[in-house]
C-alpha cells in the first residue's frame, strides 16, 4: 500500500509539474489541480497509513486508532485549493477574453505570433 | 487572557463582508466604514504595541484549548511591531487610494483590502505553522483581487502570473508541512521548537528537507533569488496603491523566515542551525544585484520602483541571513524603512504617472505641480536607495555594522554599497527624465485639458509617507533599542515555547482524569 500511494503521489506531482510548464492556462490550472491532489494524498500519508482504524482514542494510552489531525488538514487544504482553482478559472477567463490569448507568460515576441496564429 | 490579541484579526474579517455586503453600492458609506475600521486598526495595534512592549509572550488560545492541540495567537514585541507596521501603512494608502479615486475604478475595493488586512495581521500573530498557511491564503486570495481591480490587459496578465505563480508556492508550502508533520507530528511553532532540538542528527534528514522546502515557499512570498521573477511584473502592473500596500506583503515572507528559522530551526538546532544562513545569504546577494540592475534598465516608471524593492528585500534578507542579534534588528530597522519607501515611491509615482501620457521614462510636457512633485521623487528616491538624511541611510549602516564578520564582510559590503550606486544613477537618471528634461517642453496653450492638480488629499499620504522615514531618522535610537529588544526576545527561545506551551495545569487535570478511566476500565 505504501509503493501504491507513494508512487500516486509522485506521478501526480510529475504530471502537475509537466502540465504547469505547458505555459497555457488550461494546461496549467489542470496542473495546479494535479499538485493540489498530490499534496491533498501526501499531507493524508503524513498522520502514517492505518486501514480500518478509528481516529479516536478509544481508551487512553491504547496505540490503535489512526491520527485524526491529517484528516483534519487535508479538509482544510481541498477546501482552500477549491476556492483558489474557482478564482483562477475566473482570472484565466478575464485575461483570455481581454488580451484574446490564453498564454500566461508576458512575452512581446510570441503575443505578435499568436495575434497572427488568430487572423490567419 | 486577553481578547485584545485577536482584535487585529476579527475586525477586518467583520468588516470586510459588511462592506461587501452591505454597502457595496454606496461608495460614499464603504470609504466611511473603510477609513473607520484603518483607523481602528490602528488603535488596537498601538494598544498592542503598548502591551507587549514590557517584554512579555502574550499567548491568545483559540477556543480555549490548550496548545499544542488548540491554535495558538501569539503576542510578542516582533509581532507587534509588524501589526503596527500594517496598521500605520494600510491607513496612508488607503486615505491615498480613496483620494485619488482608485477605489472606485472597479468593485469591492473596500471589502478586498479588509480581507488583506485580516489576513497580513492574521499571518503575523499565529503561532501555529498550519495557521500561518491559511492566513497566507486568506491574503493571497484577497491580493488576487486586488491585483487585478480596475482591470485592463496587462493588469490581468501579469495577475494570472501572479495567481498561478502562488499556488504553486502554497502547494509547496504543503508539502513541507506534510514533511514536518510526518517527522515531528506537531504544527505549533512552539511546540516544534521544543521537539526538534530532540531528534538526533542522524535521524533528522526529513526535518532539513522540511526546513529547506519551507525556506523556499518564504523565500517566494520575499521576492528573493531564484524565485523573485513574479514581483516586478505583478508589482508594476499592480494599481499603484495596491502596489503600495504589496510592500508590505514581501515583508510576510521575511517574517516568516526571521519566526520560524530562528525559533523552529534556528541557532542552537543542532540538525538544523546550518541550513538557513548558508543559503540565504548568497540569494539575498543576488537579489541586490539583480535590483539594481533593473532599476538601472528600467524604461517605466512602475518597474523601475519594482526593482528597487527587490533590492531592498535582497539587503533586508542579507542582514536576516546572519541569524545573529545585530543581523536581525539591523534587519527589522531596514523592514520598517523600506516598507514607508516602497510605498512612499509607488503612491508619488502614482501622483506623476496618472497626469501624464504614459508611465514611459521619456521627456513629456511638465504636469501642473512639476516643482512639487519632483521633490517628493527626490525625497522618496534618496530614501530607497539609502542616502541621508533619511532613514535609508541609517538603515543601510545598521546593515553593513552588522555583517562584518569574516567571510561575509566582502561580498555584503560590495554588494550593499555597488547596489547603493547603481540605484541612486537609475533614480537620479529617472527623476531628470521626468521632471527636468520635461520643463524643455513649451508650456501648454491654455485652452488645451490641462492634468487636474494634485489635491491636499492626495498629497499628504505620499507626505506622511515621508514624515514616517524622516521620524525613523529622527528617532533612530529609540527605535533601533526597541529592535533590539525585539530580537533578544525572539532568541530567547524558551521563553516562547514556555509561554506558549509552559505547564498547563488543566492539560495535568485531562491526563489524571484519563489514566483514572484507564485504570477503572482495567481493574
Amino acid at each position: 500500500m505504501e509503493l501504491i500511494v507513494a508512487s500516486t503521489v509522485g506521478v501526480l506531482t510529475a504530471a502537475g509539474v509537466y502540465l504547469m510548464l505547458r505555459l497555457r492556462t488550461f494546461a496549467v490550472i489542470l496542473g495546479l489541480a494535479m499538485l493540489s491532489y498530490a499534496v491533498n494524498v501526501f499531507l493524508f500519508a503524513s498522520g502514517r497509513l492505518a486501514i480500518d482504524q478509528s481516529p479516536i482514542l478509544s481508551r487512553y494510552g491504547d496505540a490503535t486508532y489512526t491520527d485524526p489531525l491529517p484528516q483534519a488538514l487535508v479538509l482544510t487544504a481541498i477546501v482552500i485549493s477549491f476556492g483558489m482553482t474557482a478564482v483562477l478559472v475566473m482570472i484565466g477567463l478575464g485575461a483570455y477574453l481581454e488580451a484574446g490569448s490564453d498564454r500566461i507568460d508576458i512575452d512581446p515576441a510570441s503575443e505578435d505570433a499568436d495575434a497572427k496564429d488568430a487572423r490567419s | 487572557m486577553m481578547h485584545w490579541i485577536i482584535l487585529p484579526v476579527v475586525l477586518p474579517a467583520l468588516l470586510a463582508p459588511i462592506i461587501g455586503f452591505v454597502m457595496r453600492h454606496d461608495i460614499v458609506l464603504a470609504r466611511v466604514a473603510s477609513v473607520a475600521g484603518a483607523v481602528l486598526l490602528l488603535g488596537v495595534a498601538l494598544g498592542l504595541t503598548v502591551l507587549a512592549a514590557d517584554g512579555t509572550t502574550h499567548v491568545y488560545r483559540l477556543g480555549n484549548w490548550p496548545a499544542p492541540f488548540g491554535i495558538v495567537l501569539v503576542l510578542d514585541r516582533l509581532s507587534a511591531l509588524m501589526v503596527l507596521l500594517t496598521a500605520v501603512l494600510a491607513l496612508i494608502v488607503l486615505i491615498h487610494a480613496i483620494a485619488t479615486g482608485w477605489d472606485a475604478r472597479g468593485r469591492h475595493f473596500h471589502a478586498l483590502y479588509h480581507f488583506q488586512l485580516m489576513g497580513i495581521c492574521g499571518a503575523f500573530l499565529t503561532g501555529d505553522i498550519f495557521n500561518l498557511f491559511v492566513f497566507f491564503e486568506v491574503l493571497l486570495i484577497a491580493s488576487y483581487g486586488l491585483m487585478i481591480h480596475a482591470g485592463g490587459k496587462e493588469r490581468i496578465r501579469a495577475g494570472l502570473q501572479y495567481v498561478v505563480m502562488n499556488l504553486a508556492g502554497s502547494t509547496l508550502f504543503l508539502f513541507a508541512l506534510g514533511t514536518l508533520y510526518a517527522s515531528v507530528g506537531t504544527l505549533n511553532i512552539a511546540d516544534m521548537a521544543a521537539k526538534i532540538p530532540e531528534i538526533p542528527v542522524e535521524d533528522a534528514g526529513l526535518v532539513r528537507v522540511a526546513a529547506i522546502l519551507l525556506m523556499i515557499v518564504f523565500a517566494v512570498k520575499a521576492a528573493l533569488f531564484p524565485v523573485q521573477f513574479w514581483l516586478p511584473a505583478t508589482y508594476a502592473n499592480a494599481p499603484a496603491p495596491v502596489a503600495a500596500l504589496f510592500a508590505i506583503m514581501t515583508k510576510v515572507g521575511a517574517y516568516a523566515i526571521i519566526r520560524v528559522h530562528t525559533i523552529v530551526f534556528g541557532p542552537g538546532v543542532a540538525s538544523t542551525e546550518d541550513l538557513a544562513g548558508t543559503w540565504l545569504f548568497p540569494a539575498a546577494i543576488v537579489t541586490i544585484a539583480i535590483g539594481a540592475i533593473g532599476v538601472l534598465g528600467a524604461r517605466r516608471l512602475m518597474p523601475l520602483i519594482a526593482f528597487s524593492v527587490l533590492g531592498s528585500m535582497g539587503t533586508l534578507l542579507v542582514a536576516v541571513s546572519a541569524f545573529s542579534a545585530t543581523g536581525i534588528s539591523a534587519g527589522l530597522y531596514y523592514l520598517v524603512h523600506s516598507t514607508f519607501a516602497a510605498a512612499c515611491l509607488f503612491l508619488v509615482a502614482d501622483l506623476v504617472v496618472t497626469r501624464r501620457s504614459a508611465d514611459s521614462l521619456e521627456p513629456a510636457p511638465a504636469t501642473g505641480q512639476n516643482g512639487l512633485f519632483a521633490a517628493l521623487f527626490f525625497a522618496a528616491a534618496i530614501a530607497m536607495a539609502g542616502m541621508p538624511p533619511l532613514s535609508g541611510f541609517l538603515g543601510k549602516l545598521l546593515v553593513l555594522d552588522a555583517m562584518r564578520a569574516p567571510g561575509t564582510i566582502g561580498w555584503t559590503w560590495t554588494a550593499i554599497l555597488a547596489g547603493s550606486l547603481v540605484t541612486i544613477l537609475g533614480f537620479a537618471r529617472a527623476g531628470s527624465t521626468l521632471f527636468w528634461k520635461s520643463t524643455a517642453f513649451p508650456v501648454p496653450e491654455p485652452g488645451s485639458p490641462a492634468p487636474r492638480p494634485a489635491s491636499a488629499a492626495e498629497l499628504a499620504p505620499s507626505m506622511s509617507a515621508i514624515a514616517m522615514l524622516a521620524l525613523l531618522a529622527a528617532f533612530a535610537g529609540p527605535v533601533s533599542a526597541y529592535m533590539q529588544d525585539t530580537t533578544d526576545q525572539l532568541f530567547e527561545r524558551d521563553g516562547y515555547i514556555f509561554a506558549v506551551i509552559g505547564p498547563d495545569e488543566r492539560v495535568e487535570d485531562a491526563l489524571e482524569a484519563a489514566k483514572e478511566i484507564v485504570e477503572e476500565e482495567e481493574g
